[in-house]
């Protein structure tokens, strides 16, 4: 990657605070277009919300977020959720509806956003479904899942619009190691496929870094950007191996124990 | 922080509040007429509003008329005018508790749930997952709530009245003897098309303050102060929710009876 690549997000300068907790803290971010950024850092070192600020679910106290050269933190209701449709969102708990059935779910965006025909929807969803090993629990409501099967549901449903942008807040927490090598598999082959920009944010570290094109992390409010994964082991030793092994703690350090890096 | 510091910054909270109230309510309006009309969800929702409210009502009413007969018995019949019974059971019917007594059942009953459903659904990310598929969640959840409970409010307050002028037949005609010709006689002399729009202003009104309290509450739960959060949060904020609809419900009531008699 090289800084000509175009950013389709970016993130300039943003403050966020709650209360007297800074959790984001003069922050600068690119996200080029295409490729995958992988975000991590430790618990409650503000990944979720960074995701939240890109979507315009909540707005940074100072700063601005570009999204396709567009600034949203200065955008009408309207434009935003135009902008919105450009994004597939896997939330961290899912967020699946609790009334609707998964089919449903999956069907929901189809049905609200697009005008597609009844048996077309259908189809689609049960692609979608298929994709995810899904296929005999369409009847069921998301209270009648595991963990797991939530995440499939809420991923089957994030790429139905073919977004542009997929951002996926912690897509394998939960899952066994074969579902979780599966869904990198599906990632790496939909992202092939429709070409779009992700951004993961996981602590399955260093697995997920066989996906990235550059890795974020994130810890005490600043950031540190690398250009590819390889990036980080280069700089091993130096400031940047204090940040991670504060940010990421053990983890970090046992995987580097066990050489899968 | 001083006294005067602590008021100013509680009639700023107030004030904030009542402006989200007036957008909320202006956004739910908006999404009644914004496409696709979700007909479906509308039925649903007077099913659970309305249609399951039935039982409750008819008990409240029935047993609300026959106290009223028997205690319009004992106090006419001190003036000797036990005639009068019919319009003075039906005149309060009409004009009062079968507005008010629905209203406050409905708010019990429905209100708390509609509440807690939407609060649940903010807490779990469900409304924003919506937002993030470009879906208004206005049009999608809160108008066909508004909507439905406009069309139930207003039927169930019919049916509390009619039951409740049977009622008070049972217990003042048939059980303590008053004549039955001059029970619905003296109701026709008396009843103005004055007083019986009235009661079906009063169940608009009160119909719309219902659902806007109660669906308000739940979806701003997260901005809702000292209401604690989680699950704790909605549980607070539907006791909240179903006091003020119910003390509103009663200030309105005074309000345009004397507004409007
Ligand atoms: N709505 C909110 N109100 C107040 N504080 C919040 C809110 N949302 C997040 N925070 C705080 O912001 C910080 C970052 O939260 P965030 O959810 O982004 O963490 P995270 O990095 O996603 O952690 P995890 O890996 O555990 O999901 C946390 O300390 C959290 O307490
Ligand atoms: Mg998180």
């Amino acid at each position: 990657m090289t800084m000509a690549d175009e950013a389709i997000i970016e993130l300039v300068d943003v403050v966020k605070s709650f209360g007297s907790q800074r959790v984001l803290d003069h922050v600068n971010l690119r996200i080029p277009a295409g490729r995958t950024t992988v975000i991590a850092g430790g618990s409650g070192q503000g990944k979720s919300v960074s995701l939240k600020l890109i979507l315009g679910l909540m707005r940074p106290d100072s700063g601005r977020i570009m999204v396709q050269g567009k600034d949203i933190t200065s955008m009408r209701p309207g434009e935003l959720n135009q902008m919105r449709l450009n994004f597939g969102v896997l939330f961290q708990g899912a967020a699946l509806l609790d009334s609707l059935t998964v089919f449903d779910n999956v069907a929901l965006p189809l049905r609200e956003r697009t005008k597609l025909r009844p048996t077309e929807i259908r189809d689609k969803v049960f692609q979608g479904l298929e994709q995810f090993d899904l296929r005999g629990h369409e009847e069921k409501y998301p209270a009648q899942l595991s963990g797991g099967m939530k995440k499939r549901v809420g991923l089957a449903r994030a790429l139905q619009l073919e977004p542009k942008i997929m951002l996926f807040d912690e897509p394998t927490t939960g899952l066994d190691p074969e579902r979780t090598k599966e869904i990198y598999r599906l990632f790496f082959d939909t992202q092939k496929h429709f070409g779009y920009t992700s951004i993961i944010v996981s602590h399955d570290i260093p697995k997920i870094f066989n996906l990235a094109d550059q890795v974020v992390l994130l810890n005490q409010g600043k950031i540190v950007t690398f250009e590819s994964p390889e990036a980080i082991q280069l700089s091993a030793g130096s400031a940047t191996l204090d940040f991670l092994s504060k940010s990421m703690g053990d983890v970090y350090r046992s995987s580097e124990l066990e050489g899968t890096l | 922080m001083g006294p005067i510091a602590r008021l100013g910054e509680y009639t700023l909270y107030y004030l904030y509040d009542l402006g989200r109230m007036g957008k909320f309510l202006f956004f739910a309006v908006r999404g009644l007429f914004a496409r696709p009309f979700r007909l479906v969800e509308v039925l649903r929702q007077v099913r659970l509003i309305g249609a399951n409210s039935f039982v409750v009502i008819f008990f409240t009413a029935a047993f609300t008329g026959m106290v009223l007969g028997v205690q319009g018995y004992y106090t006419l019949r001190k003036f000797g005018s036990e005639g009068a019974l019919g319009s003075a059971v039906a005149l309060t019917l009409i004009r009062e508790l079968g507005p008010v007594l629905t209203a406050l059942m409905v708010t019990g009953r429905a209100g708390s749930a509609m509440c807690a459903e939407i609060g649940i659904m903010r807490n779990s990310e469900q409304l924003d997952a919506l937002v993030c598929m470009g879906v208004d969640p206005f049009r999608y959840l809160i108008s066909p709530k508004v909507l439905a409970t406009l069309l139930s409010v207003p039927v169930l307050t019919q049916i509390f009245t009619l039951v409740g002028i049977y009622g008070g037949y049972l217990s003042g005609v048939i059980l303590l003897g008053v004549n039955p010709g001059a029970y619905f006689s003296g109701m026709e002399q008396s009843v103005l098309n004055q007083d019986i729009n009235l009661g079906i202003i009063k169940s608009f009104v009160f119909a719309l303050i219902i659902v806007w309290v109660c669906a308000a509450k739940g979806f701003y739960v997260h901005e809702i102060r000292n209401a604690g959060f989680g699950a704790e949060g909605v549980s607070r904020v539907t006791t909240q929710a179903v006091v003020l609809s119910s003390i509103a419900v009663l200030i309105w009531d005074y309000l345009l009876t004397a507004l409007l008699l």
